[in-house]
């Protein structure tokens, strides 16, 4: 068992979240920096998609009942096992009794914490990511709360191997063009781009935007110059994505993350790359993003650096776990 | 020859127009149907739906109001190509026919859950009493199941009780909530934020995440609501 000791608002469990069911009206949910599951998972041998929890408020404090093997990933929260302070992107043993503690992360938003074997909590539609909004998945369908037991997958665990070893954070693997201090995202031009003046199309593209208060895993904000059409559009309800760049009326940008409804109905103006939707993942509100237009050959070949890394940490961790 | 072109020309023009195709992301591409929404155009989208989501690389198909968002396992690799193959099936789709299962809801009209009921009859100019009557007289066909689990996006309003959606949307709204937003109508499935108008309450269930078949409701089903109590 995992026993919650601290947990402050919205930290759950989650995985790479919901496949296949939107057309039942039912969003993905998962986490919302999909580098840092696979690693964690990666790193201890498990299935790249088991259950995790996501940490975005701190401090988090964690008791081990049982011995386990575990990682943490993720924006550095200056992980401690006990006394024991970890690197980031690190592998570690547990003892029963042991206690984990996330601190506040001076860079990113959110910790993960996996599991050898992972969190043995139900399917619900094929994941055990936390619908928060609709109140299933994960541990009872809400955000963690201290008392709360958390089981393991001790039956399925993978072999044991080796612990103690780390990968090298993604954000030094994979260097993001910065843009002064603000991070850089690619966004390729989404249905209703053309509907914008051209002027209106360059702000976007050449603006600082500040990643606003009201920012959570359903969306983000965008604080900064209005986007305005010249007039109204009215859009019939279809499918959005996560990553997709919203334009409601009054002109301030929505991108939607995880959590974000199926279906949308404002114009949309552009879509962040796949490759680069961790990092979005990791920006925290008030800090700002600019974002970088792409064509789409360029959008489909910004995956290979993000597979190659993934490759080699998952060589490096099957030796270091053999040895 | 040349006659009996002519003569189809006028035909081939109204059928002829091409959906608008668009990326969204990598990983995902948006479906419109040309013109005005009919149920036509419906019943086409839910057609592409069932055809393209046994494509090869479609992880699913979703349908919208008059509209399809396919979502790929990898970024398809020519877009042009996928494009046109699907505007070549557009053109050449089967018919489907509306034959969804009929679903009928118990409604409790007014009272604490429809508390928007006396402002959708000051507004439309009618009774409480007759927006109940014109509400659960009409039926409804289920375009497209989005934005929460299980809420359909149902088509059939009489126009005389249309509400615009309300600016600043009630707090925890109740789920079962009927309602009323624009030129839709529809039930609540979660409770939250909404800006719809609440006329009434159903207790049916309609979404089980533990069901292999979450929803009750389904695109292309009809939807009765019958009056189970009113509550003035």
């Amino acid at each position: 068992m995992i026993e919650v000791l601290t947990s402050f608002a919205l930290n759950t469990v989650q995985d790479k979240g919901r496949v296949g069911v939107r057309r039942f009206g039912v969003s993905t949910s998962g986490v919302m920096d999909p580098l840092a599951l696979t690693v964690g998972n990666t790193l201890l041998g498990n299935d790249e998609n088991a259950a995790c929890i996501e940490v975005q408020t701190f401090p988090f404090r964690i008791r081990f009942t049982i011995d386990c093997a575990f990682a943490v990933t993720g924006a550095d929260c200056m992980a401690r096992l006990g006394e024991v302070s970890l690197p980031p992107w690190w592998c570690a043993q547990a003892k029963a009794g042991d206690v984990l503690q996330l601190n506040a992360p001076k860079r990113g938003a959110r910790g993960y914490i996996t599991f050898r074997g992972g969190l043995d909590l139900p399917l619900i539609l094929g994941s055990r990511s936390t619908h928060l909004r609709s109140g299933f998945g994960g541990f009872e369908g809400r955000p963690l709360m201290a008392g709360d037991a958390l089981p393991l997958c001790s039956a399925a665990a993978p072999t044991e191997g080796r612990v103690g070893f780390g990968a090298e954070p993604p954000d030094i693997a994979i260097p993001a063009p910065v843009d002064g201090k603000a991070l850089q995202v690619r966004a390729l031009r989404a249905g209703e781009y053309d509907l914008f003046p051209t002027a209106m199309q360059d702000l976007f593209w050449s603006t600082l935007w500040k990643i606003g208060m009201q920012s959570d895993r359903g969306g983000y904000r965008l604080a900064g110059p209005k986007l305005l059409l010249p007039e109204p559009v009215e859009m019939r309800s279809h499918g959005v994505v996560p990553g997709v760049i919203q334009v409601p009326p009054a002109g301030e940008p929505i991108v939607q993350m995880s959590d974000a409804n199926t279906a949308g109905g404002y114009p949309k103006i552009a879509a962040v790359v796949q490759a680069d939707l961790w990092r979005l993942g990791q920006a925290k509100p008030g800090s700002f993003v600019t974002f970088k237009g792409v064509s789409y050959r360029e959008a489909v070949a910004a995956m290979d650096p993000v597979e190659n890394y993934l490759a080699r940490v998952g060589t490096t961790s099957a030796l270091y776990r053999a040895l | 020859m040349l006659t009996d072109h002519a003569a189809l020309a006028p035909f081939i023009a109204t059928i002829a127009k091409d959906p608008k195709i668009s990326s969204i992301g990598t990983l995902a591409l948006l479906v419109e149907a040309p013109g005005e929404f009919t149920i036509e155009q419906q019943s086409r989208i839910w057609a592409l739906a069932d055809i393209v989501s046994s494509w090869p690389n479609v992880q699913e198909a979703v349908p919208g109001v008059t509209n399809l968002m396919l979502i790929f396992d990898q970024p398809p690799e020519a877009l042009d190509g996928l494009s046109a193959a699907i505007v070549e099936l557009w053109h050449n789709l089967p018919c489907r026919d509306i034959s969804g299962k009929l679903i009928e809801i118990p409604v409790i009209y007014g009272g604490e859950a429809g508390f928007d009921l006396p402002a959708v009859a000051a507004r439309t100019r009618l009774s409480e009493r007759d927006v109940i009557r014109i509400h659960s007289g009409g039926e409804y066909t289920v375009c497209a199941i989005a934005s929460s689990p299980g809420f359909g996006y149902l088509h059939g309003l009489d126009p005389r009780i249309f509400m615009p959606r309300k600016s600043v949307p009630s707090l925890n709204m109740r789920a079962g909530s009927v309602t009323i937003g624009g030129m839709q109508t529809g039930v609540a499935v979660v409770t939250s934020p909404n800006g719809w108008n609440a006329i009434g309450w159903a207790s049916l269930p309609m979404f089980d995440p533990l069901s292999d078949n979450p929803s009750l409701m389904l695109p292309g089903d009809q939807v009765k609501f019958r009056i189970d109590r009113i509550e003035l």
